[in-house]
């Protein structure tokens, strides 16, 4: 096994959506500066845009609203348990990204009279701004990487964010390909790994059919914890409104504007508003629940004009492979429903709120150590918050690194981990990943799916322990297995995560994220906090509260209850 | 441990006779790396059934011999 070692100023893990542009950023700032991107796949086609977007959900654009405004709403959306300053950032600089990808190529909805073309998906304000021709954003962010100077390693996995003296001093990883141990030192890391998208086990069985990029498995969760930062409302889970089995956005956030939205088997609304939230999935879960289901996204109702129009769109961007999936099963918008179900559960601070803690400037508690994206504590962040925090952690990294040195990694450090990421080949007649993973994904369903219940999470949280001995059984037989088996390492981790937090949160809060039945009300008093999570000294997984920094937009909550059932 | 292999329906299908021996345009963009190339032919396989139909094989492809389908468990 050869081991390759490299060197930068900035260290950029996961080349996606804020992974590209944090390097950009950063070469932007200092253009002699050395940024190296680190990414799994290949940067042109990875991550949650590798085939584009149908549409920005969080654009903030003057004259439509305000970052107070859009503050405001996902406070509300979010039950009050947010950090306003970060959420303020998505809104102050959305504006300013989406201009700058529009002079790199990237086109956005215009009305007639040239201005972008906001719609209303949200509760009160307008902030999805359509992309009917965004298939080919990641291709865009790729050139503009090489346009930078931004220096790119494909097709390498980071394992380990190294750590000295309470600072990251870079990361290592393999070669998913030619098995290579790879060191790299670096005077700031900036982990963009994106969502857990591989928690919970779609109801198709298939491990990679699921809503968020497969590669994305938590890596960076893993990585942030063992790092010794602190991640924060794990409990507040990730669960989408999906097209049953395909598990991808069926998408009202597209056809909703057009006038459809979502209906219950009888055709009628039992939602007000279509905007994906806790609340709403609650709602979905006990309209599934009341006899009244399957529940589909509408859209028979509209003309044949309009349907086409809402094909245009969802058949060439984000996930167009839902046109044959209709296709396969003689389905057609003009005549069918688009029959949905509750996905099940993973992590991600893009649509609800769990993630790895950062403030203001994407730092995490571990100095040098940034995080943006998906996997970042910036509830609802979506598309455009990766992009904003990208740049926040690409900019501010760079004022951190200067005047740094490079720090010689621990010998101790590097055995012990490539111990763990090589020991899968030493067994090639090992359990295969997928039987693995089947297993930990199914106990994931089993016994942490919402609603929760104090017993069966116990009993998850033992079988989750005891999952490390049955990670030493896994086996690989060449590189590209043993990338799996590493991901299974990562979704043990979050698996954990889950379990102790959804513990430790005693009351309910998000909606259906995050439903205790021995605790089913909200409890202000006590939890109005959040709930952080940490590895402690001696190794354990700790958790504590932190409480909410004072809000800088005024937001009455006893009054502005977020309520979209239809009653 | 004993091993069995067992056979799967994989998502992927290359028509091989457009797929051109020197091109590796599907291999290099797939997000799961789940292509290769097989050594005795030249041409391009689906080697892993770990697909996430999500298309930058077939849309890159320059000859067009690539059909993704949904994945049988889903279809
Ligand atoms: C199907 C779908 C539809 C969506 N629709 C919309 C929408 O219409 N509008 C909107 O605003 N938002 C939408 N979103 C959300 C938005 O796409 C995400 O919030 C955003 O793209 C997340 O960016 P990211 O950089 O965190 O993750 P990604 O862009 O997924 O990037 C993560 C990167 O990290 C790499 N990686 C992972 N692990 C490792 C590792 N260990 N080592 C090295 N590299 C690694 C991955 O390969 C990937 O390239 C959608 C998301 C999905 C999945
Ligand atoms: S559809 Fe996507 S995951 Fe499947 S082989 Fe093609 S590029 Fe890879
Ligand atoms: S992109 Fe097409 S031609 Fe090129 S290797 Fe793949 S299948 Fe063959």
């Amino acid at each position: 096994m050869n081991t390759q070692h490299l060197q930068t100023d900035f260290l950029v893990i996961g080349g996606g959506t804020a992974g590209t542009m944090a390097g950009i950023k950063a070469k932007q700032a200092n253009p002699d500066a050395d940024v190296l991107i680190l990414e799994k796949a290949n940067i042109r086609r990875s991550g949650a845009i590798a085939m584009g977007m149908d549409g920005v959900n969080t654009a903030v654009i003057p004259g439509n609203s305000t970052p107070e405004q859009y503050v405001r709403e996902i406070t509300i959306a979010n039950d009050g348990v947010l950090e306003q300053k970060n959420v303020y950032q998505t809104g102050r600089w959305g504006f300013e990204v989406i201009q700058e990808l529009e002079s790199w190529g990237v086109k956005f909805q215009k009305d007639h009279e040239g201005n972008y073309d906001l719609k209303q998906v949200h509760r009160v304000g307008k902030y999805v701004l359509p992309m009917p021709e965004g298939k080919d954003l990641k291709k865009i962010l790729a050139r503009q990487v090489k346009r930078h100077k931004v220096r790119v390693t494909n097709r390498v996995m980071a394992t380990r964010v190294m750590v000295k003296d309470g600072r990251a001093i870079g990361a290592v990883g393999f070669d998913v390909r030619k098995g290579d141990f790879v060191v790299i030192q670096a005077k700031a890391v900036v982990l963009c790994t994106g969502a857990c998208g591989r928690l919970g086990l779609p109801a198709s069985g298939y491990l990679y059919g699921t809503y968020e990029n497969p590669t994305n498995a938590g890596d960076g969760y893993s990585m942030a914890y063992h790092a010794g930062a602190e991640l924060t409302n794990i409990e507040c889970f990730q669960i989408n409104p999906l097209i049953k089995d395909y598990n991808g956005p069926a998408c009202a956030y597209v056809a909703s504007p057009f006038g459809a939205y979502t209906a219950n088997a009888e055709g009628n609304r039992f939602i007000s508003c279509d905007y994906w939230s806790g609340q709403m999935m609650l709602e979905t879960w006990k309209e599934l629940n009341s006899g009244k289901g399957p529940v589909h996204l509408k859209m028979y109702h509209l003309d044949d004009d309009t349907i086409s129009e809402i094909e245009r769109v969802l058949w060439a961007n984000e996930r167009p492979s839902r046109e044959r999936f209709h296709e396969g099963r003689g389905e057609d918008y003009r005549t069918d429903g688009v029959e949905m179900n509750i996905s099940e559960i993973g992590l991600c601070s893009g649509h609800s709120a769990s993630g790895v803690w950062v403030n203001d400037k994407a730092e995490t508690t571990v100095p040098g150590l940034y995080a943006a994206g998906d996997m970042a504590s910036v509830p609802h962040n979506y598309m455009i918050g990766a992009f904003v925090s990208g740049r926040l952690s690409g900019i501010n990294a760079m004022d951190y690194v200067e005047g740094l040195e490079h720090v010689e990694p621990d010998p101790e450090f590097l055995a012990t981990e490539k111990a763990r990421i090589y020991a899968p080949l030493d067994r090639p007649d090992g359990v295969p990943h997928t039987q693995v993973e089947y297993k930990l994904r199914r106990y994931v369903n089993d016994y942490l799916q919402p609603p929760k219940s104090p017993t069966k999470m116990d009993i998850g949280l033992a079988a989750f322990e005891r999952y490390h001995e049955t990670l030493d059984l896994m086996g690989a037989q060449d590189p590209h297995e043993l990338m799996r088996c590493m991901e299974v390492h990562f979704i043990r981790d979050c698996a954990e995560m889950a379990a102790r937090a959804s513990l430790y949160r005693k009351e309910s809060r998000w909606g259906l994220y995050h439903y205790r039945l021995d605790y089913p009300e909200k409890n202000n008093e006590e939890w109005f906090c959040h709930a952080n999570l940490k590895k402690s000294e001696t190794g354990e997984m700790e958790m504590f509260k932190r409480p909410v920094s004072p809000y800088m937009v005024e937001v009455n909550l006893q009054q502005e209850v977020y309520d979209v059932a239809v009653r | 441990m004993a091993l069995a292999t067992q056979r799967v329906d994989v998502p992927v299908i290359v028509d091989e006779s457009k797929c051109l021996e020197k091109c590796k345009a599907c291999i290099e963009v797939c997000p799961l790396d789940v292509l290769v190339k097989n050594p005795e032919t030249g041409k391009a396989y689906m080697k892993y059934d770990e697909c996430w139909f999500c298309l930058p094989c077939e849309k890159e492809c320059p000859t067009n011999a690539i059909t993704v389908q949904i994945p049988f468990l889903l279809r």
